[in-house]
């Protein structure tokens, strides 16, 4: 059966997800207010000189991108679509420091010409020599899933058999002061830090880079089926759970019908009440939570997918990332939203490939 | 499938209407000139396509309340999108399913390089920590127009609003929305006058797009935004349909991180696809406005490309670049706009300041202005990152 399936993924997470077993070495932090994303060894993959030269977002693009090719067996995937928030902050920082600090003289071009936020997706083609469609989508917290919607058409409509898509964001030294300075990021005096349950406002801040092979058929590797995505600009949170019912009629299901919710609450107070559907609608529903595990940032919903698609194939939800306490027999349907600061609302409608 | 375009806005270095921008065109008014908007070391050895308004100037065009925290680019981007959807004759942005698709490469950077070391003593300008990032620039403009919903942005470098371009289209195609608004947006910064700089490819005088001694581009600023509508809307509404968009293609070079191959690769295949999908045989193309940003090697690989579409049988081509500047994510946008004016009034805009024609081949483009029946339009924009991406718009 045509669709849009999950046959490979890859990921480079705050957590040690790169090579052990489905968070089986997992680290709830509740000190730090912002999470560097654990390295994987690149040299297998990028000439010692690059690794030198690449930003660290290129770097676990690289990586995360390779493994899920490898995973879904695509060589040259049909196309490369990427999200990122921000951007290559790094390369960009450097390049503006340079230019501030020395006056706009003596400045060579190469943070500039990695500083472009197609960089990663731009590094991934040059590395396959892969000459499709390459667009690099840059909306916040709906970053990846607006390159999962635009993957997903093409698929759908039969132009392409398989596609790679990834979200990566990358944190950088200014850019988090700035964060810290408007509280976009937590307050050291608020430690420890929880994601449910917070009462302070912010994030505790993360990065990564998640890439997921999709196919337009499913393989022995197949994690979910994608059924649908929506993004919606801004809403207020008593409007979510029209968002979501909506979003659910137009795919002929009952919130019952749901198996598990997951949900994207990253502790902070000024706007985790646009998950209060959690206590409404889904009551019922097994909820997940991952925050805690990846750190907020633009494409953290892609840790996210990354979790539900496993809970999809291993048909159980790991206790560290149970909301609640309720569970069922399989997992058939599983539905993820997210919002980030009131906007960038998204949804993701996933289905057990084999149902 | 055809998507319908029922309305344009833009603001470039040659005018802030549409008019404004046709009448520079067809006058050879090139925007072209010095720096005045902010300090650069740069400011007597380059030439920019700068709009000749201040920064509160726009503020107060657009109507903005003192405490706003709107880049330039932001601004840049609401005006023209607010003046496409008036020229669409929309009232009511939520009465159809509408998406905006707006692009930027540098989004909030103006503000972020005029802060950056400020924003740790002056809590005043801490309000634009936040319009740094692209999506941030998209929201406002969508705000600015009334729009809710399906709202996204796209940065691929120069090729940046042809890609919101095709996204638009294929989202109509695909009946997800009836009506987007796409296009782009980007104002002039320092950190790409010296980012192109250290690349040296920054012309010292007015750029001279395909000309054997092209020294470089002229960077420019600008935003232009096109209305797309289903084809159930404007045949609802009754509404008049100023072209279309037929046919696009992206397609990545794979060569290097900012050249582009000598063959012109990404460009080649970027054009065949767009042509397959338009269902159209080069010969049906009137007019290349070509991305000729007059760089030696993006007029060179782009040429040859053009070459191996065409054969001998190019196309009047121009670049109009000449007379804006290059306008990085914008570019794309503009010159759509420049392309459903060439459709409209079946006309060909110069190529302002050839002299001499390159060693390599013996293309010449169109250096006059240029009355042609014109029915098809082929639009050519290449990014960093290898991105090339086409659009072809029609007559019918």
């Amino acid at each position: 059966m045509k669709g849009c399936y999950i046959n490979g993924m890859g990921i480079v997470s705050v957590q040690k997800t790169f090579d052990s077993e489905f968070l089986s070495e997992v680290i709830v932090n509740e000190t730090e207010n912002v999470l560097y994303a654990q390295q994987p060894s690149y040299k297998e993959m990028i000439p010692p000189a690059m690794i030198r030269r690449m930003a660290k977002g290129v770097k676990m693009g690289i990586y995360a991108s390779t493994k899920a090719l490898e995973e879904a067996g695509i060589e040259i995937p049909g196309a490369i679509i990427t999200g990122t928030g921000m951007g290559c902050v790094e390369d960009s920082e450097k390049f503006l420091k340079a230019i501030l600090d020395n006056d706009e003289q003596f400045l060579t071009p190469t943070s500039f010409i990695q500083s472009t936020h197609n960089t990663v997706g731009a590094q991934i083609a040059l590395g396959l020599q892969c000459k499709n469609y390459n667009f690099t989508y840059v909306n916040g917290a709906v970053s990846m899933e607006t390159a999962l919607i635009d993957a997903k058409m093409q698929l759908d409509n039969d132009e392409l058999t398989n596609v790679l898509v990834g979200g990566i964001d990358e944190t950088s030294s200014h850019t988090l002061e700035l964060f810290k300075l408007t509280q976009i990021i937590k307050k050291e005096e608020d430690k420890p830090y929880s994601v449910l349950n917070s009462n302070s406002k912010g994030v505790v801040f993360g990065e990564g880079a998640n890439f997921f092979a999709l196919a337009n058929t499913p393989n022995d590797t197949t994690y979910a089926k994608i059924e649908d995505v929506a993004i919606y600009s801004a809403l207020q949170p008593e409007q979510v759970a029209n968002f979501v019912t909506e979003f659910l009629k137009a795919n002929n299901l009952a919130i019952s019908e749901i198996d598990a919710v997951v949900f994207g609450n990253n502790g902070d107070v000024t706007h985790d009440g646009y998950y209060n559907v959690s206590s409404t609608i889904f009551n019922e529903t097994p909820q997940v939570f991952y925050k805690h595990l990846s750190g907020e940032y633009n494409t953290a919903s892609g840790f996210g997918l990354w979790l539900a698609a496993n809970i999809m194939k291993q048909q159980q939800i790991p206790a560290i990332v149970k909301m609640n306490g309720l569970q069922k027999d399989s997992y058939k349907t599983i539905l993820l939203y997210n919002q980030y600061l009131g906007k960038d609302h998204s949804l993701i409608l996933l289905k057990n490939a084999k149902a | 499938m055809k998507v319908a375009i029922t309305g344009m806005g833009i603001i470039s270095a040659i005018g802030k209407t549409v008019e404004e921008n046709y009448n520079a065109l067809v006058t050879g008014q090139k925007g072209i000139s010095t720096i005045e908007n902010f300090h650069t070391v740069h400011k007597d050895v380059i030439k920019v396509g700068e709009i000749k308004l201040t920064n509160s100037q726009l503020e107060q065009l657009l109507g903005l309340s003192p405490d706003n925290n709107y880049s330039r680019t932001d601004m840049l981007g609401a005006y023209a999108a607010k003046k496409a959807v008036e020229d669409a004759g929309i009232s009511d942005m939520n009465d159809s399913r509408s998406g905006l698709i707006s692009s930027t490469s540098v989004g909030g950077m103006d503000m972020t390089e005029r802060f950056y070391y400020e924003y740790f003593e002056d809590e005043a300008c801490q309000k634009y920590i936040s319009s740094h990032d692209a999506g941030d620039s998209s929201h406002k403009i969508a705000e600015y127009i009334g729009l809710e919903g399906f709202v996204s942005t796209i940065s691929t470098a120069c090729s940046s609003a042809a890609n919101a371009i095709m996204m638009g289209a294929r989202m109509i195609q695909q009946g997800k929305l009836d009506r987007v608004v796409v296009g782009g947006t980007d104002a002039l910064a320092k950190f790409t006058i010296n980012g192109f700089k250290t690349l040296m490819i920054l012309s010292d005088t007015y750029n001279t797009p395909f000309d054997n001694n092209r020294k470089g581009l002229n960077l420019g600023e600008a935003a232009a935004f096109l209305v797309l509508e289903s084809d159930e809307l404007v045949q609802k509404t009754n509404k008049k349909v100023l072209a279309y968009v037929s046919g696009f293609g992206n397609a990545n070079d794979a060569y290097h991180q900012t050249a582009s191959s000598e063959n012109g690769d990404g460009a080649f295949l970027a054009m065949e696809k767009a042509l397959k999908i338009a269902n159209l045989h080069p010969s049906h193309i009137d007019y290349v406005n070509a991305h000729g940003t007059a760089t030696p090697n993006n007029d060179l690989s782009e040429g040859r490309a053009l070459i191996r579409i065409f054969g001998d049988n190019t196309p009047e081509f121009s670049s109009t670049k000449a007379f804006t500047g290059h306008t990085l994510a914008a570019a794309a946008a503009i010159e759509a706009v420049y392309s459903v004016l060439a459709l409209q009034n079946n006309i060909i805009f110069p190529n302002l300041n050839f002299v001499t024609p390159m060693e390599e081949f013996n293309l010449i483009p169109q250096t006059t202005l240029k009355n042609k029946e014109i029915n098809h339009v082929l639009s050519n924009s290449f990014g960093f990152g290898g991105n090339c991406s086409t659009v072809i718009f029609s007559k019918n």
